[in-house]
């Protein structure tokens, strides 16, 4: 299966998938309180992880219109599939949610993609495999997401080619060249905030991605040298010692496994 | 009396002209007219230009049959299996052109032309390739001086909009989710809206804040139930995941798409023949009610 979230679902440590520990590093990017633009696949179980856990008075927002502050009473393959719209606070339209996105009503826009760059800008057009051009689906509500949430959480497998020095095409708008660059722009929000992947956690410094945490048995040293340039670490950054992504707990596990019992998003 | 603006199927499809501008799946993957889009397919309505933000395979289902010149969309695959075969390939083979949008590039788009005005700013797209594709301006806010991207109108030559409930007049009602249809409905030049179910006018005038379609809106009501299959239909059934799954294996090449098709749209005569060819139960098995609404005088 070809899945812009990119969870190639392998490489998990004992217990638990690659992809289970994606959604748990996920949802500790949501903080209570926080309105969420959820999209697909794995931050929607991020979602319905935190406001089971640590973050009850979060809400999320779906651009097909939905508005929700619980887990939907059965699984999703899609935002619109009916457990997702029954219980929901509200079932509105596109305009309404992304004016709220407009207004900079949303704290934090989960985002996926087949390319990321060294500043954080997405690409889910068109790729090249060798001479061949690939053409991918497009953005959706990605761009609009990237440019205008507070902060944005990407989540990505993590696959070397995948991690590149520029994007082919900007689809979605991260930290341009660096810098002040949303600013110079005029691209309101603030950009991606940490990237999740199969292996470990990143944040940004300066617009640029550094080397977070790293999850359980995974080696900083060969993390970053999937990375075609020399990628800085939280030492680097901060002066802290490089840390481990915690492991999802047994809760956080049982909700995960509660909300894809099948696997279908989460699974090998 | 108001006019009774119920045909069949086959009869409202050949009102769209080949080269018209069709906009579809605008509730993004609920209610996606698929019935309407099948019905395009065995009629051969050929160099259509697709409006939409999500279509899930709808788009792709009617690039596959080779009735696409243009799409102008965020997005065109299918939602839960990842790619659209015939999209891709049609692109890589350039059969087909692409204007790249974002779901609120495409909203504001209907929404400009439903105001009768020529373009709506945004600040979302900008630091974005797609912003700098041909149909948007960059341009500078006249009052702040800001940089602005300029979206321009999109007024499809037909909406098909897929509902719970329409009277014969064209009234209906339709909840759950609705990303742009509403804006669709007043963009397009002519509407035609599918009902899961055709009821009587006073039924829709029971529940009037349910009504978000009205009448002179709208050209032709067909009453189709099972229309929207495989997307769900809020209070009617569920989405049909496996076909969506099965739809990504048979179509990875294009003998497989059109085997596909032989089947599932011009081997059947209309979308009674197609739902027995279903078999998975879809229905809702728990359906909720809302509280009772009362008005009042």
């Amino acid at each position: 299966m070809v899945s812009d979230d990119g969870a190639d679902g392998t490489g998990g440590a004992d217990g638990y998938t690659a992809r289970e520990m994606m959604v748990s590093a996920a949802a500790r990017e949501i903080e209570d309180g926080d309105v969420a633009f959820v999209g697909m696949r794995l931050p929607l179980i991020a979602f319905q992880v935190a406001v089971s856990t640590h973050a009850p008075n979060a809400m999320s927002v779906f651009e097909s219109g939905v508005v929700r502050d619980d887990p939907a009473d059965g699984f999703l393959h899609t935002m619109c599939d009916l457990p997702n719209l029954d219980r929901a606070v509200s079932t509105t339209g596109m305009l309404d949610v992304m004016g709220r996105l407009a207004r900079g009503d949303i704290d934090v826009g989960f985002l996926g993609g087949a390319e990321i760059d060294r500043y954080g800008n997405l690409n889910t057009t068109r790729v090249h495999a060798g001479e061949r051009e690939i053409r991918l689906p497009g953005s959706g509500g990605a761009c609009d997401i990237a440019c205008m949430s507070d902060r944005t959480v990407i989540l990505m497998a993590h696959e070397p080619r995948r991690f590149v020095e520029r994007v082919e095409y900007v689809t979605s708008p991260g930290h341009g060249d660096g810098g002040d660059w949303r600013e110079e722009q005029s691209v309101p929000g603030g950009g991606p905030s940490a990237l999740v992947t199969s292996k470990a956690t990143f944040g940004f410094d300066g617009g640029e991605l550094y080397l977070r945490t790293v999850h359980p048995g995974e080696d900083a040293d060969a993390v970053a040298a999937d990375f075609p340039w020399d990628l800085r670490t939280r030492e680097d950054v901060t002066g802290d010692p490089m840390g481990e992504t915690p492991e999802p707990t047994d809760e956080v596990l049982s909700l995960v496994r509660e909300f894809d019992p099948d696997g279908f998003w989460t699974g090998e | 009396m108001p006019a009774d603006k119920t045909t069949s199927m086959a009869e409202a499809i050949s009102r769209i002209e080949p080269g018209s501008t069709v906009a579809a799946g605008l509730a993004l993957e609920h209610a996606i007219p698929f019935a309407a889009g099948h019905e395009l397919a065995r009629q051969g309505t050929d160099d259509l230009t697709l409006v939409g933000p999500i279509s899930d395979v709808l788009f792709d289902q009617l690039v596959g049959a080779g009735l696409v010149s243009h799409v102008r969309a965020a997005w065109t695959g299918n939602v839960s299996a990842g790619s659209g075969y015939n999209f891709r390939r049609a692109v890589e083979a350039g059969d087909l052109s692409v204007e790249n949008h974002s779901n609120f590039s495409v909203a504001l788009s209907l929404h400009a032309a439903a105001l009768g005005v020529p373009y709506l700013p945004t600040r979302s797209l900008l630091g974005s390739d797609i912003a700098e594709e041909p149909q948007f301006r960059i341009a500078e806010d006249p009052f702040e001086g800001e940089r602005v991207v300029q979206v321009p109108a999109i007024a499809p030559d037909w909406a098909f909009v897929h509902v719970q409930r329409a009277a014969p007049t064209g009234d209906a009602h339709l909840w759950g989710n609705t990303g742009v249809t509403y804006e669709a409905v007043r963009a397009a030049e002519h509407v035609l809206v599918t009902a899961e179910e055709v009821v009587d006018l006073e039924v829709i005038k029971s529940d009037p804040s349910r009504t978000r379609i009205t009448r002179e809106q709208v050209d032709a009501v067909v009453e189709a139930p099972f229309g929207a299959h495989p997307s769900p239909v809020a209070g009617r059934y569920n989405r049909d995941n496996e076909y969506f799954l099965k739809y990504a294996d048979a179509t990875r090449d294009a003998d497989g798409f059109d085997a596909w098709a032989d089947e599932w749209v011009y081997g059947v005569d209309g979308r009674e023949e197609y739902r027995e060819k279903v078999e998975r139960d879809l229905s809702v098995q728990e359906p909720t009610a809302a509280a009772e609404v009362t008005y009042g005088q």
